[in-house]
């Protein structure tokens, strides 16, 4: 993303002109474009003209509009950001008030504007897009017999591309040769699925193939074999780049496993999701030790931060980005308010994971936020309340 | 349907009994004949015909010869018209003196028909052109005649040329008729019609079924077979031509079988049969029968083109019937549907005679319940059964009482039990080791995978090649999958699970041990692989068939000729393998160890030999294993089977799988529901242990082959139940779970049996207290290893779950959580 004009006024109200390059840069978009924006971009809408004769005409045309926002679709897929809202601003085609979707688009800027003033954390997504980013994607296939998941990685999101089922009958006595020939038709099969996503003949592309057991590596195998066998010398060239790592099953939710490999890690390593994952591991592990420094949920974060806990020397908040896209202004004031308080006043360290990303995934179940403390707190969900429905049962086992 | 299917559905044996019950009834039909059997009325017409002729007939040399009877011939040909009769037999007679006849009719007939089979003959059209043929032949004949030396001679003509493929130079010219040419077959010159052999036995079967109806009718088919046409009585062509078209008016067969000129035509004995013109079948009410028909009947179906052309053939074969009024053709479309109802369809036949053959087969279908509610739609379906529209037509259900038969067939106790163990601590070899002994596999076999072995460097491997099928377990000598195994002794019929020790292939494992009874535990006695085995697999696994449910283990302390045989060693492990099992919920009781050797056999099928091994004095494995006590399985439950493994069990099966029953009970056309894709389908035929059956109950792994399903809407994992107590598909559902590592809201994979399905650890409610299972403390932000749970679980999507299923939680390859669904 690139900052064309940027005129934010100290009490941070104010507008910023992007320019959009590539499809990740939508992502930073979707993370800034709030509820009651205004965002002025351009659009192409159609426009119905009615004679003195009755008779009417329609055509499209291009213009550009200026609308408040009422709500926000990313379609992660396909990379594509649908703002909708109501024009604010009259022009020669539309008049205020009528219903617009703008569908943002790359190499096409956009002007935003808060009205309600641009709080730390959107000043952080501006700050975090306009990084030049070194590296592209990581294409990975996260596989085991018969489900290959095919994926991209990026630094701030991982993308499920496609996802290939080929039915590989088990073993049974003596008839290995059916086994053998659907699992060669699943390598095919993946393969082909993976080249419509990726080329992976592109030099310096890396690939991570990642699978229990021996799938990957029969992968591997099955691919330069293909190349071989098709004569693909740049495929056979990028040789080097196509690595297997180990996951404990074919399901995306494998994808840490292969996030935490030295390949990855290597190419992402300094990175924000690397320190992401650091910390998410570092969060699980405090977790595990149970020495109430690790805590997660809303209330008890907020009473942990209340305390000054999550401070100057190892505190660290984990925060969810979708925490700030509420509908709701008040809701991602109070996240915002605690950011800021965290990273102010008590001088810890704040880390907002990007909920498309792995960490973010594993995050997200813990309720979107978390802390890891500079002293112990016990007790943090004491007063929680409770839930009734407390019915004794008989031992499990 | 194709011609493969007609095929292959012929009942064979019936078909050769058939046979030879025609040859006789053949060579009865070849006598008699004449026209003793006309009608008073027909006698009358005959009479005064064969006086018109006489005085129509101009006297000359040739024609005195002429007799009566083969003017009644000509007369019955030209149904009294004495005009028509006339000119042919000038035609004839005039010619017949300068012929040498039998040559030449046969000559000519073969001819024709060698030309003329290539047209199915259909109604009026195919009449038509029938009849042109043979005007064309005459013709042919006629200027044959002229052309060649009156030493000419038919047969030897014809001698070089086939039956069919008949060069085009000798073919008959076919040219369409100008005009409609009614019904007539003008005049095959001599009369003497030939049928092919097979016609002739199809109509001597006609008329020995007939025979045992009504004996009036029985002489009607004698003529048909001799050379003259012989007209029949009156009479029994009423009869038959009555019940014909009640017969007719009854069962509205969309394919008309009856084309009566056909059979006139081609009626030479001794001809071949000609190859049966392509028949359009349509989705008739009776395949099969139709099948065997098509042998008997004389009268081949339309041709397609023919249908085409010349509208439905049942309209169409009316016609000539009412023109000719010959009595046998009448009597042969009276009989041939007559026959397929009189007795019991080909498919009962076989039925019946499947039932018979196994002992089991139950008649008491008309007091026991179905066991799937599927009563009433097996009720129609059995009386709709012949107008299936599918190719395959499906299984019927005997109507079995499954738990009944059970009980009668009073089988061994089955027992499943799953091998488990770390990697690498022998668990195939010990079981490729018991099933050598026990010479469930041949010394061959193992002596060809010693030596396969060998070339790969791995010799030690070959008794597990037993187990590890696949190419690419073999190749890295490690067991990737389950392997299924079977073997008896003289009280229990035992399946192997062989399950695989590495880590990656736990999902499999728990696939294995979902279906087991009780569990073999093997570990690896040797220096440092106890060691490391115990913190690795050894612990999980056990851990593992525990939480799924199997009380009873076996462990097979293996590898001890590496320790030569030391008690001490044997003693250790047992101590601390004993307290961690105990500790992870096994009864004392239900611990047994046998020291062994899976290399070596000591202790396993037969007794230690080993001086070193002495000391043991107790069980072998074996033994051991048949120590187990049977058994109880939900029998009455309803049905529930997981699927194991999708395959193509072969061409009559395009779609089978495999599994083990876990509740309830099933039979051969029984519906079953497919979750979570809801689909309905039916099981075409059950195989038990690798053997045909007609039912199975719970706890027996069968194969299953299904029809009426597409196989994308089946997953490995999948449950077949049965559709009228379905199993819900869930997306989320509590269970107490007892953690074996830290648990908190977290992503996992959910395992149950060969299903697994990614998911998370929503909501963690409460920790229970291990034994009462009251609350101890609620809403917990994270449960301790080996405490007592009772979590919400999400997930990814719906699958087939109920309680109260037994579910083992993974994160990241590594057992979280085992539990049982509330």
């Amino acid at each position: 993303m690139k900052l064309i004009k940027q005129s934010i006024l100290p009490d941070g109200t104010g507008s910023v002109t992007l320019y959009p390059e590539e499809p990740e840069d939508m992502w930073h978009a979707y993370n800034l474009i709030a509820p009651t924006d205004l965002l002025k971009a351009s659009a192409v809408r159609r426009v119905t003209t009615e004679s003195a004769t009755g008779s009417t005409n329609s055509k499209r045309i291009r213009t550009t509009l200026l609308i408040q926002v009422t709500s926000i679709d990313f379609d992660s897929f396909a990379g594509q950001l649908h703002v909708s809202g109501r024009v604010a601003a009259e022009n020669e085609w539309v008049s205020v008030g009528a219903y617009h979707t703008l569908d943002l688009e790359l190499e096409r800027q956009f002007t935003l504007e808060k009205p309600s003033g641009w709080d730390s954390v959107a000043l952080d997504v501006v700050k975090e897009s306009l990084r030049e980013l070194s590296e592209g994607t990581i294409p990975a296939v996260v596989m085991q017999a018969g489900l290959a998941n095919i994926c991209l990685i990026t630094e701030h999101q991982t993308v499920l591309k496609q996802t290939v089922e080929v039915p590989i009958p088990g073993k049974r006595g003596g008839e290995s040769a059916v086994h053998d020939k659907a699992l060669e038709k699943f390598y095919k099969t993946t393969l082909e699925t993976l080249q419509r996503h990726v080329d992976i003949s592109q030099p310096g592309r890396m690939l991570l193939l990642a699978s229990p057991g021996f799938i990957a590596s029969g992968f591997q195998k099955f691919i330069f074999e293909e190349a071989k066998r098709t004569g693909n010398k740049a495929l056979l060239a990028n040789k080097g780049n196509i690595s297997v790592v180990h996951s404990s099953s074919g399901h995306l939710h494998s994808l840490n496993q292969v996030l935490k490999s030295k390949e990855v890690l290597v190419k992402l390593k300094d990175t924000k999701y690397a320190k992401e994952t650091k910390a998410m591991d570092e969060f699980f592990d405090r977790l595990r030790a149970d020495d109430g420094r690790a805590w997660y949920g809303p209330s008890e974060v907020e009473k942990a931060v209340a305390q000054g806990a999550v401070g100057r020397g190892g505190g660290v908040l984990l925060i969810l980005n979708s925490m700030f896209r509420s509908q709701d202004v008040d809701t991602r004031k109070r996240w915002v308010t605690l950011v800021d308080k965290v990273r102010g006043e008590d001088g810890g360290l704040v880390l907002v994971l990007s909920s498309d990303h792995e960490s973010g995934k594993r995050l997200e179940v813990l309720g979107g936020i978390a802390a890891i403390l500079t002293y112990p707190i016990e007790d943090l969900d004491e007063d929680v309340p409770e839930s009734t429905g407390g019915e004794g049962g008989e031992s499990i086992i | 349907m194709s011609r493969h299917k007609l095929v292959k559905n012929l009942d064979l044996d019936e078909e050769l009994d058939d046979y030879d019950g025609d040859e006789y009834g053949y060579d009865e039909a070849g006598e008699g004949g004449g026209l003793e059997e006309l009608s008073e009325e027909d006698q009358e017409n005959m009479r005064e015909g064969t006086i018109k002729v006489r005085e129509a007939l101009p006297t000359g040399t040739a024609l005195d010869s002429i007799t009566d009877k083969e003017i009644q011939e000509a007369l019955w040909h030209y149904y009294y018209d004495v005009g028509k009769s006339v000119t042919y037999l000038l035609n004839t007679y005039s010619k017949a003196a300068k012929k040498a006849e039998p040559k030449k009719k046969k000559g000519r007939s073969s001819y024709l028909i060698a030309s003329g089979v290539m047209f199915s003959q259909a109604g009026e059209g195919a009449l038509g052109s029938l009849a042109d043929l043979e005007d064309l032949a005459r013709e042919d004949d006629d200027s044959m005649v002229q052309h060649c030396s009156k030493s000419f001679n038919f047969a030897e003509f014809f001698k070089d040329t086939p039956w069919f493929n008949v060069p085009i130079e000798r073919q008959a010219v076919l040219i369409p008729p100008l005009y409609p040419r009614g019904g007539l077959l003008g005049g095959s010159s001599d009369g003497a019609p030939k049928m092919s052999k097979l016609q002739a036995l199809a109509a001597a079967r006609r008329k020995k079924a007939q025979e045992q109806k009504s004996e009036s009718i029985s002489e009607v088919d004698k003529p048909m077979a001799s050379l003259s046409l012989g007209p029949s009585t009156g009479k029994a062509h009423d009869t038959s031509l009555d019940r014909e078209h009640s017969q007719s008016a009854v069962e509205q067969k969309p394919v008309s079988r009856g084309f009566p000129l056909r059979k006139r035509k081609n009626s030479n004995p001794h001809e071949k049969a000609p190859k049966a013109p392509p028949i359009e079948v349509e989705p008739t009410q009776e395949r099969e029968e139709m099948d065997l028909d098509q042998a008997q009947n004389d009268q081949a179906s339309p041709s397609a083109f023919a249908s085409t052309m010349f509208g439905s053939a049942t309209t169409s074969h009316r016609k000539p019937e009412n023109i000719f009024t010959m009595p046998y053709t009448a009597t042969i479309v009276a009989t041939s549907p007559t026959d397929a109802f009189a007795g019991p369809s080909p498919d009962d036949v076989v039925l019946a005679a499947q039932s018979k053959a196994s002992k089991k087969g139950g008649k008491d279908s008309s007091k026991t319940p179905k066991t799937n509610g599927e009563k009433k739609a097996d009720q129609i379906a059995s009386g709709v059964e012949a107008m299936k529209l599918d190719d395959t037509p499906r299984a019927k259900s005997k109507n079995l009482d499954v738990l009944a038969e059970y009980e009668k067939a009073k089988t061994k106790n089955a027992a499943n039990f799953v091998v488990i163990g770390h990697v690498d601590a022998g668990k195939s070899t010990l079981m490729g080791r018991l099933l050598y002994d026990l010479n469930v596999v041949d010394e061959r076999t193992v002596e060809r995978y010693r030596k396969d072995s060998e070339k790969l460097g791995k010799s030690s491997f070959a008794l597990a090649w037993v187990l590890d099928q696949g190419t690419e377990e073999r190749a890295r000598g490690v067991t990737i999958d389950i392997a299924m195994n079977k073997f008896e002794t003289e009280k229990t019929a035992f399946t192997i699970l062989d399950a695989p020790g590495h880590r990656d292939f736990i999902p499999n494992m728990i696939a294995g041990a979902s279906q087991a009874d009780f569990a073999v535990l093997v570990i690896d006695a040797s220096t440092g692989s106890f060691e490391s085995g115990l913190k690795g697999q050894t612990k999980e696994h056990a851990l593992l068939v525990r939480s799924m449910g199997v009380q009873r283990i076996i462990i097979a302390v293996n590898k001890l000729d590496t320790v030569s045989w030391s008690k001490d060693r044997f003693d250790e492990i047992s101590q601390q393998v004993s307290a961690f099992l105990i500790q992870a919920g096994f009864q004392q009781k239900n611990i047994s160890f046998v020291p062994c050797s899976g290399l070596q056999g000591d202790n396993i099928a037969r007794k230690s030999t080993e001086p070193a091994g002495l000391w043991y004095t107790g069980r072998t494995l074996v033994e051991e294993l048949d120590n187990s006590e049977p058994i109880t399985r939900a029998l009455t439950k309803p049905l529930r089977l997981t699927i194991d493994n999708i395959f193509r069990g072969g061409i009559q099966n395009p779609l089978s799988i495999s599994g083990r029953i876990e509740a309830g009970s099933l039979q051969t056309g029984d519906a079953l529901l497919a979750q979570p894709a809801k689909e309905k389908c039916f099981i075409k035929g059950l195989e038990v242990d690798q053997e045909p059956a007609d039912w199975a109950v719970a706890g027996q792994n069968v194969t299953v082959h299904l029809s009426d399903i597409d196989p994308i809407h089946l997953r490995v994992g999948d449950v077949l139940c049965s559709p009228s107590a379905p199993i819900n598909s869930i997306k989320h559902f509590t269970a107490k779970v007892l953690a074996f590592e830290f648990l908190m809201p977290m992503q996992i994979d959910v395992h149950r049996g060969r299903m697994h399905v990614a998911g998370r650890i929503k909501e963690i409610v409460a920790v229970l207290d291990k034994s009462t299972g009251a609350i101890q403390k609620k809403k917990p932000k994270i449960v301790k290893p080996g405490t007592v749970a009772r979590v919400v679980v999400e997930l990814d999507h719906a699958v087939p779950l109920e309680a109260p299923s037994r579910v083992v939680l993974r994160s990241n390859g590594d057992t979280v959580a085992a539990g049982l669904l509330e």
